[in-house]
């Protein structure tokens, strides 16, 4: 199956004039109107904070005395701070990991949700369920799965022969336990898929079958290309939430007190360091300068992601 | 329906929705449990948990009558508590870890308590000097100390026999002979440990180590870091090798989280711990969980062979801003003057008596107090590590040291706890860890000595 389209893009003078053509009609102003909530919700409570947050940056402001302007200071300091690059270091090596494997099980299981038949309400429901659970609540589940001596994941492995690692102490293996321990969480990205997989339609596998593709064929050259506009939302998505992940490393290592007496600098995701320098220590005008770099690097990452991967995306229909 | 109603409904859709947006935003203090009046002392930080603290609280209650008492729930929250001071609403008093005085009264969030100590003319010598030391910034008192925590090393007689080692082998006198203990004490390795020997109880006794090695790892005046001093390094080099014996840090740590510290089946309940270095409240812990433990309490010992002791605890203080500062004032003189602390612990003494359970003390900010409840209220209770405990707690006291009050106490104390973290995990060797968290701490106190 091959999937070309091509389509001729007018130009943003063209686009400009159509846009202001459409206030000629009501159902523009109605559809203006509606969006108005959202619109305001933006104006002051994101980007009103976002422009507050780069002037703050250019502070150094403690909450309880005024700011005082250090021009770029905040931003020379990020430069040097050593854990500003490991907290990046740290959430980047997450992301590379989170990602692809997030992918990998939710389409998994949504493949077998979709072979499931007559009992797929019921399976799907429990393949969501984990999902639901609060996020907080699987920072602490994490301490005690993961346990080196007596963790449920360890004894598994110890039943068959596997020695498993200190997931929690081992600076090489804290980042891969969460890794798995997010996974467990696929519930809403596996939905996505389903959806995705129960639109591609029968006919080009029964063509496929047909011409004598085998089943791991079909998969790559039918299944792959019709839910590629899925993957490519999916991708974008989760890598923007293992960037800026929190919860569950905080809850685990940076919660409470005892926690935070052995909190190591392999679960320091770059958040959780903004949020110290924020909260713990009032340095608002440096953590603004950090919220700043991460925006920074998101949209970086998030216009790479849009440039390569647009090669790879088919709609199908879409002419 | 026709235009007309299409655009009177579109309307007042629109109206309901900005009404909504802005209407809500009004900031209702109530609903934030955040309800406050001239007639009502707001505390935050505090809770009545037992007897030592009601009892206590009954009496402060007529101290600042007619004014009522609210107890915001929770812990103390610091950025909950910056974030009230910030927004002019602060509680009256807050309940928090003598360690961040400095801090707090650097940024101006607490007041300096010259005045109250005169109006209600507080005795300040009936509080431990080291107590005092350490609510006191750049010359100014600016908290009333409450608890007194002392560490003192806790032996596991029953391992010790079993390994032949003598008490005066893991008392940290000699790091030889206490390195060769831990390794008799052990039972098993790494994944297969069930017998920690001597645990270091790392990062937190980490200054604990330092001071044992004649090195205070802060300046006097609180505004220096010495974390990268050779001392520092040697102390805590010895101290991880400790852990290291063990099979390292991923073994250790996760055989201990295992451990079921404030419950009956404690490490010493079950042997699985030879002697460890903790806080003095532990005591009461064990007294209350497993009385029929077989322990001993000896005073951590630095080189030379003399008990050093540190001392930590919470404080009152405060708030800048707060309404009720003469109610405030008065609740903390009444919460620990020494009639209150031994009514408290006559309470505590009688519930004790019912359930059969020794009585091991009342360490307080107040030495007054501590004497007489030792001279009045205190019985041996027969049971010879408990009372001996008792003893040694007594005694290490008048070895104490503190941490003086920092400018910049917290990021100092991330600082060095980051970097035992970063030896322990393998990710740095101690010198390495200290240079950088000496950088870390020296920039933040910079900082916030401007």
């Amino acid at each position: 199956v091959t999937a070309a389209s091509a389509t001729h893009a007018p130009g943003p003078r063209a686009r400009a004039r159509r846009w202001a053509a459409g206030f000629g009609k009501r159902e523009t102003w109605a559809a203006y109107a509606f969006l108005t909530p959202w619109i305001l919700g933006f104006l002051f409570f994101t980007s009103g904070p976002m422009v507050a947050s780069f002037v703050l940056s250019l502070t150094s402001y403690d909450i309880l005395t005024p700011p005082e302007y250090v021009g770029l200071e905040n931003y020379r300091t990020l430069l040097e701070d050593p854990k500003v690059r490991k907290s990046l270091e740290n959430t980047l090596i997450f992301t590379v990991m989170l990602v692809p494997a997030t992918m990998a099980v939710a389409l998994a299981m949504a493949m077998i949700l979709l072979r499931v038949g007559r009992a797929a309400g019921f399976f799907r429901t429990v393949f969501y369920l984990p999902q639901m659970t609060p996020p907080v609540a699987v920072g602490i589940l994490f301490l005690l799965l993961f346990n080196g001596s007596t963790g449920l994941l360890n004894r598994a492995l110890e039943a068959i022969g596997i020695p498993g690692p200190f997931w929690t102490t081992d600076p090489h293996w804290v980042k891969p336990g969460l890794v798995l321990m997010s996974v467990w969480s696929v519930g809403g990205t596996m939905v996505i898929y389903l959806a995705a997989l129960k639109n591609v339609p029968r006919q080009l596998y029964e063509a496929a079958a047909m011409d004598g593709a085998s089943a791991w064929r079909r998969f790559r050259d039918v299944t792959l290309p019709m839910i590629s506009g899925a993957l490519f939302f999916t991708f974008i998505v989760l890598t923007i939430a293992g960037l800026q992940s929190f919860t569950e490393a905080y809850t685990a290592f940076f919660g409470n007190q005892a926690t935070q007496a052995y909190s190591s600098d392999a679960a320091l995701f770059y958040v959780i360091y903004l949020f110290q320098q924020a909260f713990q220590f009032l340095h608002m005008g440096y953590a603004s300068a950090m919220a700043w770099l991460l925006f920074l690097v998101i949209m970086v990452i998030t216009l790479i992601q849009v440039k390569v991967s647009s090669r790879f995306v088919f709609y199908y229909g879409r002419r | 329906m026709s235009g007309g109603w299409k655009r009177i409904a579109l309307v007042v859709t629109f109206t309901a929705l900005l009404v909504t947006i802005f209407g809500g935003s009004r900031y209702d203090a109530s609903a934030s449990g955040e309800t406050r009046d001239a007639d009502t002392l707001s505390i935050m930080g505090f809770g009545t948990p037992d007897e030592i603290a009601t009892v206590r609280v009954d009496r402060a209650k007529r101290a600042i009558a007619p004014a009522e008492l609210q107890l915001i729930r929770g812990g103390f929250d610091q950025q909950q508590f910056l974030s009230s001071v910030a927004a002019g609403r602060p509680p009256d008093l807050i309940y928090m870890d003598r360690q961040l005085i400095g801090t707090f009264a650097n940024r101006g969030a607490i007041v300096p308590l010259t005045t109250c100590i005169r109006s209600q003319k507080i005795n300040m010598k009936q509080y431990r000097a080291t107590a005092v030391k350490e609510v006191t910034f750049k010359g100014r008192v600016y908290g009333i100390p409450e608890f007194y925590t002392s560490r003192v090393v806790y032996i596991n007689n029953t391992a010790l026999a079993s390994a032949k080692v003598k008490t005066s082998d893991v008392d940290g006198s000699n790091w030889n002979r206490l390195r060769r203990a831990s390794v008799k004490l052990m039972r098993g390795s790494g994944s297969n440990l069930s017998r920690i020997g001597f645990d270091p109880k790392l990062p937190e006794f980490f200054p604990l180590w330092a001071k044992a090695n004649g090195h205070e790892i802060l300046s006097r005046d609180g505004r220096r870091a010495r974390l990268n001093h050779p001392k520092a390094i040697e102390a805590l080099t010895f101290a991880y090798s400790l852990i290291r014996q063990h099979g390292g840090w991923g073994g250790f740590k996760s055989f201990r989280d295992t451990h079921d510290f404030f419950g009956a089946r404690n490490a010493f309940a079950r042997n699985q711990l030879g002697a460890s270095p903790l806080e003095s409240w532990y005591l009461n812990v064990l007294a209350k969980n497993s009385p029929q433990v077989n322990i001993t309490l000896v005073p951590f010992k630095n080189r030379k062979g003399q008990p050093i002791n540190w001392a930590t605890g919470n404080t009152w203080a405060i708030p800048k801003g707060a309404d009720n500062q003469r109610e405030a004032c008065a609740w903390m003189k009444a919460m620990t003057r020494w009639e209150a602390w031994v009514a408290a612990a006559r309470a505590r003494v009688t519930t004790l008596k019912r359930n059969n359970e020794p009585f091991t003390g009342l360490y307080t900010g107040n030495k007054i107090a501590d004497q007489r409840v030792l001279n009045r209220l205190y019985e041996k209770s027969g049971k010879k590590g408990f009372d001996n405990g008792v003893k040694t707690l007594v005694r290490v006291q008048k070895y104490s040291f503190t941490m003086p009050a920092s400018p910049a106490g917290a990021e100092f104390q991330t600082a060095w706890r980051d970097a035992v973290n970063r030896v322990l995990s393998g990710q740095q060797s101690p010198a390495a860890a200290l240079r950088q968290a000496q950088r870390e701490a020296q920039a933040a106190l910079n900082r916030a000595t401007g």
